[in-house]
């Protein structure tokens, strides 16, 4: 058990440190995920909505959007040069793979979210102070679940025509129960409600963590496995 | 099989006109929807099938990934497409009744957005299907998704139905006894085996095609 993640930290740490040594695909996320917020800033009538009453949709839509782009680098640079079949011909078990391919996913997810948050609360003047904790909480509870499944569904759509499109096609579905669960927790925790009322949907958020985590580890060998 | 398939599809396409005349001719009129209850008798049966058609899309990728038996795959993918058009009777026969029921066309009630999604599903596990050359790889890729996708329709529909629900709840599978007159019971079980019937029909006539297609490109690799 140990060992195995000991593998999958190195295999997660071979990921970021070429993602910090060229950091195109960091940046882009970033930046996507700027625009994003500038764009939904021109998408509501600032006299009619309150920023405050949008604001959980548009920090989790605007999460989910930047995944997506961030998720799309994940196999993409293993398929140059043949890297992937290096990696699979490693002695490291499968699941070692995955969790360390999971991993740099959500450390790189996790930093776009971590720039995204700011920058939300500059654009729409949302006070985080109370609800900060909580909203880092209940950001990464959704986010791990749907990460572990755009890991899946990046390894397959780089094997795929149209690898771009795949994703998103495959995994928006797979991000609906997290999204909505976050935006709901979000909502209550801006408005200062109090825990036993976000109850409902933390225990949502973590079943959905551990089934498809689970599941995504099970089915990783038969996807990069000939 | 082709041919059988054909056979049994033309089977239920009749039996589908008599489903229409007992729907017609044979129940009473519902006393506060009028005739536009009658869909009922479309819509049902459809949504039943699709739903089957998802679930053993999903469940035969999970025993494809176990057994890794062909015939397994060609199924799913018989199934899947299939199971599309059902779920556009539904998508479609929906909001036709609900316009002058709820008022609406779309709502954003629990089952609602789950058969949406379902939809989607589908329609993601078919592109990708479409995407991937490699035979096994495809199945491999079909399968996974599959079984991902069984075990989202519930984290879906529970999310949803944490927000009040339209649908009309239950009526025939409850607890207690069916709460319809016998006449629409009787119409709703025969067009749920009708369309059962034509669902059968049609994965025969598409599993018999991808058979001779599998067969095909077999003879073309080895030419």
């Amino acid at each position: 058990m140990l060992e195995t993640l000991r593998l999958a930290l190195a295999i997660a740490g071979k990921d970021i440190r070429a993602e910090l040594r060229s950091r195109t695909a960091l940046l882009s996320a970033v930046v996507f995920a700027a625009l994003v917020l500038v764009v939904f800033n021109f998408a509501r009538d600032p006299t009619a909505l309150a920023a405050v009453d949008l604001a959980p949709s548009v920090l989790w839509v605007t999460f989910a959007l930047a995944s997506m782009v961030a998720l799309n680098r994940a196999f993409t640079i293993e398929g140059e040069n043949g890297a992937l079949d290096g990696l699979l011909l490693a002695p490291v078990p499968r699941s070692a793979v995955f969790l360390g391919k999971l991993l740099a996913n959500l450390a790189f997810v996790g930093t776009v979210e971590a720039v995204t948050l700011p920058l939300f609360v500059l654009f729409f003047n949302v006070d985080l102070s109370r609800a900060l904790p909580g909203i880092v909480g209940v950001t990464a509870l959704a986010t791990v679940g749907f990460v572990a499944v755009g890991t899946i569904f990046s390894a397959m759509a780089v094997r795929t025509r149209f690898a771009e499109l795949m994703l998103p096609v495959l995994l928006l579905p797979f991000m609906v129960p997290p999204l909505i669960g976050a935006v709901q927790v979000t909502a209550r925790l801006l408005a200062g409600r109090p825990l036993s009322e976000m109850l409902g949907w933390l225990r949502l958020l973590a079943l959905y963590d551990v089934v498809f985590v689970t599941l995504s580890l099970m089915v990783f060998a038969a996807v990069v496995d000939e | 099989m082709v041919r059988r398939g054909t056979a049994i599809t033309a089977l239920g396409l009749v039996a589908l006109a008599g489903v229409y005349v007992l729907a017609l001719g044979y129940t009473p009129i519902e006393a506060r929807q009028g005739a536009a209850q009658k869909i009922f008798y479309l819509h049902v049966p459809a949504a039943w099938c699709a739903l089957m058609a998802f679930s053993l899309v999903g469940i035969c990728g999970g025993l494809y990934l176990w057994l890794k038996d062909a015939r397994l795959d060609r199924f799913a993918a018989s199934s899947a497409e299939v199971g599309v058009a059902f779920a556009v009777i539904m998508l479609t026969t929906g909001p036709i009744w609900a316009k002058p029921i709820w008022g609406t066309w779309w709502t954003w009630d629990a089952r609602l957005t789950l058969t949406l999604f379902l939809f989607f599903l589908f329609i993601g596990y078919l592109a990708l299907r479409a995407a991937v050359h490699d035979p096994s790889e495809r199945a491999r890729f079909s399968a996974v998704v599959g079984i991902l996708g069984l075990l989202l329709v519930p984290f879906i529909h529970l999310s949803v139905y944490l927000f009040r629900t339209l649908h009309p709840q239950p009526i025939v599978l409850k607890p207690s006894a069916p709460s319809l007159p016998p006449e629409m019971l009787q119409t709703l079980l025969i067009s749920l085996l009708v369309f059962t019937v034509l669902y059968i029909g049609l994965v025969t006539v598409r599993y018999g095609l991808a058979l001779a297609e599998d067969e095909w490109e077999g003879r073309a690799d080895a030419a």
